[in-house]
C-alpha cells in the first residue's frame, strides 16, 4: 500500500474482515508502505497498490485493488468460500 | 465565403514563460535534426510499429546520457525483463552492466511474471511502481529516464480507464522530478493513428514516430518529430539507420547544405587534356558525374582522378562496386597507374563490394566513417548507377543528396560515375535524377565513324567557369586517355546517331549561324 489514504484503510478492513469471517484468523498479516519500503516493492516487482500478496501456502498469488469484491478475493487467493466448504465440498 | 488569415498573438502567459531548453541527447545526429536535442525536463513519446527501433533508441537515450553527458539514467521495462534488454542490448557496446555496479544506471523491471498469477478486485492505482520509479531516479541521482513502453502497461492490467489515468499520473511525477523522459508506445500501422490505445501521445509533451516501411522490398527506416512544443525541430521524414556497436544513427540529408562553402580552387583532374577542358581542372569541393556507356571509359577517368590525386600528394577514397579489387588493379596497371604502390603510401583507400550487402543509409554511413578515419580529399564512386537497385527512386535520391552535401562540407572532389541503359547516347536513371545535384557532368559515348567506334568525350556543364563546348575525340593507350580534336563533321552524337557532314555542309551551318548572331 501506499500511504494512509482512504483506499488502504478500506482495503485493510476489507481483508481483516475476510480473514477473520473465512480463515477463521488463522494467518499472518504484514501490512508495507511502498513509500517507505521502496525496495520491497523493487524484490518483489510489485506495480499496483494497494496489491495482496498470499507468500503461504503456495503457490503465490496476487490481488490488487480495495478486495472490496470477497469472491474475487477468495479465488485469487486460491481460497474456497467458507459456505461452500461448509456444503461439504472440502 | 469569405476566406479569414489571422495569426494568433501571443498571450502575455507565453510571452513572459521562460522558452523550452533543449539538453542534447548525447546522439550527434539526432541533436541535428532535433535543432539541439530533446526538451528538457519534458516527456517525449516515441512511437513504432514491432521491430521500429523504440527500444534501442530509449536505452541509446540513457547511454548517451551516461557515457557522453555524464548524467545517469532510469530505465522502466514493461515488456522485457531487464535480463533480455541487458542480452539484446549487448550487441551496441554499451557498458550497462558496469554502469548498473557504478550507480549510473538503474532498471525498474515492470515487466510481467509470468510465474505469479494477478487478480483485479475494486479499485487500485500504479503507487508502488511510482514509488519504484522515484526511489530509482533518486539512488542514481537520475536526470534522464526512458519508460518502455507504454502500450504493454495496457496489457498487463483489465481495467484500462485506471491505466490511463496513472500513466498521465507518472508522466506527471517525471516532469514534476525534472527528468528528460523518453516513453515508448506502440503502433499497427506505419501511417495511422499515432498509438495503439489513443492516450499514448496525450500523455507526453513532445511525440516523435520511428517508421519501419517496406518500399520496393527494401526496408526504410525513418525518423520523424511531430511535436516539439514550444520549440523547433526539422520537420519530415529522416531516414536512420541502426549500426552495431552504436545504435541508432539518423542520416540528415540538407542538414548542412546552407553552410556550404564554394571554392574557387582548382584541382588536377589527373589528365591535362581534361583539366583544359574543364577551364583549368575541377573545382576543389566540387561534384562531378561521368555518365557513359559501358567500356567508354568512365572506370578509366576515375583512375586517371586518383592518379592525379596521388602525383599531388592528395589521399583519395574509391568505392568500387562494379569490378573486384584485382580486377581494378589489373586495369589501372594496364592504363600505367599502379594501385597497390599508392594504397602502400597511404594515397589511396578502397572499398571494394557488392552494392546489396548494405542498405543506401548504410552505404552514405560507411562513406561518411571512411572519410572521417582516412581524410582523403578526393572520393570516386564507380558506380552510382549500381546503387540504384538497392533501394527505391526516393531513397536513392537521398542518398546522393546525403552524399554531395556530405562532400561539399568536407571540401572534398568527389567524382561519381554513372551507366547509360544504351550503348548509343542515352540516358541513365541515375543521370535523371541527380544531375542537377552535381556541380560538372563529363559525357563519354561511343561514336560510329565509317565502320569504327571511337570514344568522344564532353564538358556537358561546369559549375561556375567556361569550359570547352566540343565533343573531343579521345583514345586509351597504355598512358591512359589522350583528348584529341573535336569531331568537326560528325553531328548527333550525344543523341546517338552521328551524321557525317561534308566540309561544305559545315561551312554553310557556320555562315548561317553567324549572319544570325549579327542580326541580333
Amino acid at each position: 500500500m501506499t500511504g494512509a489514504t482512504p483506499r488502504t484503510q478500506l482495503a485493510v478492513a476489507n481483508l481483516r474482515r475476510i480473514c477473520e469471517a473465512e480463515l477463521a484468523n488463522e494467518c499472518d498479516l504484514e501490512i508495507i508502505d511502498v513509500l517507505e519500503h521502496p525496495q520491497v516493492a523493487e524484490d518483489q516487482r510489485i506495480l499496483a497498490t494497494p496489491t495482496l500478496v498470499k507468500h503461504l501456502p503456495p503457490p503465490l498469488r496476487r490481488v490488487i485493488g480495495d478486495l472490496s469484491d470477497r469472491d474475487k478475493v477468495l479465488f485469487g487467493l486460491e481460497l474456497l468460500p467458507s459456505d461452500q466448504s461448509r456444503g461439504g465440498r472440502t | 465565403m469569405s476566406v479569414h488569415s489571422y495569426s494568433e498573438p501571443k498571450s502575455k502567459a507565453q510571452l513572459e514563460s521562460p522558452a523550452v531548453r533543449k539538453t542534447p541527447t548525447g546522439i550527434a545526429s539526432f541533436d541535428l535534426i532535433a535543432r539541439g536535442g530533446l526538451p528538457e525536463g519534458r516527456t517525449t513519446l516515441i512511437s513504432g510499429t514491432a521491430g521500429s527501433g523504440k527500444t534501442v533508441f530509449a536505452m541509446q537515450f540513457l547511454a548517451a546520457g551516461i557515457a557522453v553527458m555524464g548524467e545517469p539514467g532510469v530505465f522502466v521495462t514493461f515488456e522485457e525483463s531487464a535480463a533480455d534488454i541487458r542480452a539484446n542490448m549487448h550487441s551496441f557496446g554499451w557498458e550497462l552492466e558496469q554502469w548498473e555496479r557504478e550507480g549510473k544506471l538503474v532498471f525498474v523491471d515492470a515487466s510481467p511474471d509470468p510465474a505469479v498469477e494477478t487478480i483485479e478486485s475494486g479499485p487500485f492505482d500504479l503507487g508502488a511502481l511510482l514509488a519504484r520509479v522515484e526511489n530509482a531516479m533518486k539512488r542514481v541521482g537520475a536526470k534522464r529516464v526512458a519508460v518502455d513502453s507504454l502500450s504493454s502497461v495496457f496489457a498487463q492490467f483489465a481495467d484500462q480507464s485506471i491505466i490511463r489515468r496513472e500513466l498521465f499520473r507518472i508522466a506527471w511525477a517525471l516532469k514534476t522530478a525534472g527528468m528528460t523522459s523518453i516513453l515508448t508506445a506502440e503502433r499497427l500501422e506505419e501511417y495511422g493513428a499515432v498509438a495503439r490505445f489513443g492516450v499514448e501521445e496525450f500523455i507526453a509533451d513532445n511525440v516523435m514516430v520511428l517508421r519501419n516501411g517496406l518500399e520496393d522490398e527494401n526496408r526504410r527506416r525513418t525518423i520523424e518529430i511531430i511535436k516539439f512544443r514550444g520549440t523547433d525541430h526539422q520537420k519530415g521524414e529522416v531516414p536512420f539507420t541502426i549500426v552495431s556497436g552504436e545504435g541508432l544513427v539518423v542520416l540528415p540529408l540538407s542538414a548542412m547544405q546552407l553552410k556550404q562553402k564554394s571554392s574557387e580552387v582548382r584541382i588536377k583532374s589527373g589528365n591535362e587534356e581534361l583539366d583544359l577542358m574543364c577551364g583549368g581542372g575541377f573545382f576543389r569541393d566540387s561534384v562531378i558525374l561521368a555518365s557513359g556507356a559501358t567500356g567508354t571509359g568512365k572506370t578509366l577517368l576515375v583512375t586517371e582522378f586518383l592518379r592525379g590525386g596521388a602525383e599531388a600528394g592528395e589521399r583519395s577514397l574509391l568505392v568500387a562496386f562494379e569490378e573486384s579489387r584485382d580486377q581494378l588493379f589489373r586495369n589501372a596497371i594496364g592504363w600505367g597507374v599502379d594501385f597497390e604502390k599508392m594504397e602502400r603510401e597511404g594515397k589511396l583507400r578502397l572499398i571494394c563490394d557488392y552494392p546489396e550487402v548494405n542498405g543506401l543509409e548504410d552505404w552514405l554511413l560507411v562513406i561518411q566513417r571512411e572519410v572521417a578515419a582516412f581524410k582523403p580529399t578526393r572520393l570516386a564512386l564507380d558506380s552510382l548507377s549500381a546503387l540504384e537497385r538497392v533501394g527505391s527512386i526516393k531513397a536513392f535520391r537521398e542518398f546522393v543528396i546525403g552524399l554531395t552535401s556530405f562532400v561539399k562540407h568536407k571540401e572534398i572532389t568527389g567524382l561519381m560515375t554513372s551507366t547509360t541503359a544504351t550503348l548509343m547516347g542515352g540516358a541513365s536513371i541515375t543521370e535523371g535524377h541527380i544531375s542537377t545535384l552535381t556541380d560538372s557532368i563529363i559525357l563519354l559515348r561511343y561514336v560510329e565513324m565509317f565502320g569504327e567506334m571511337k570514344r568522344g568525350v564532353t564538358v556537358l556543364k561546369m559549375r561556375g567557369s567556361p569550359h570547352d563546348k566540343g565533343i573531343r575525340e579521345f583514345t586509351i593507350d597504355r598512358e591512359g586517355m589522350h583528348v584529341r580534336e573535336s569531331f568537326k563533321n560528325v553531328t548527333g552524337i550525344l543523341a546517338g546517331t552521328p551524321v557525317h557532314l561534308s566540309p561544305g555542309d559545315i561551312e554553310r551551318v557556320w555562315t548561317q549561324l553567324d549572319n544570325d548572331s549579327d542580326g541580333n
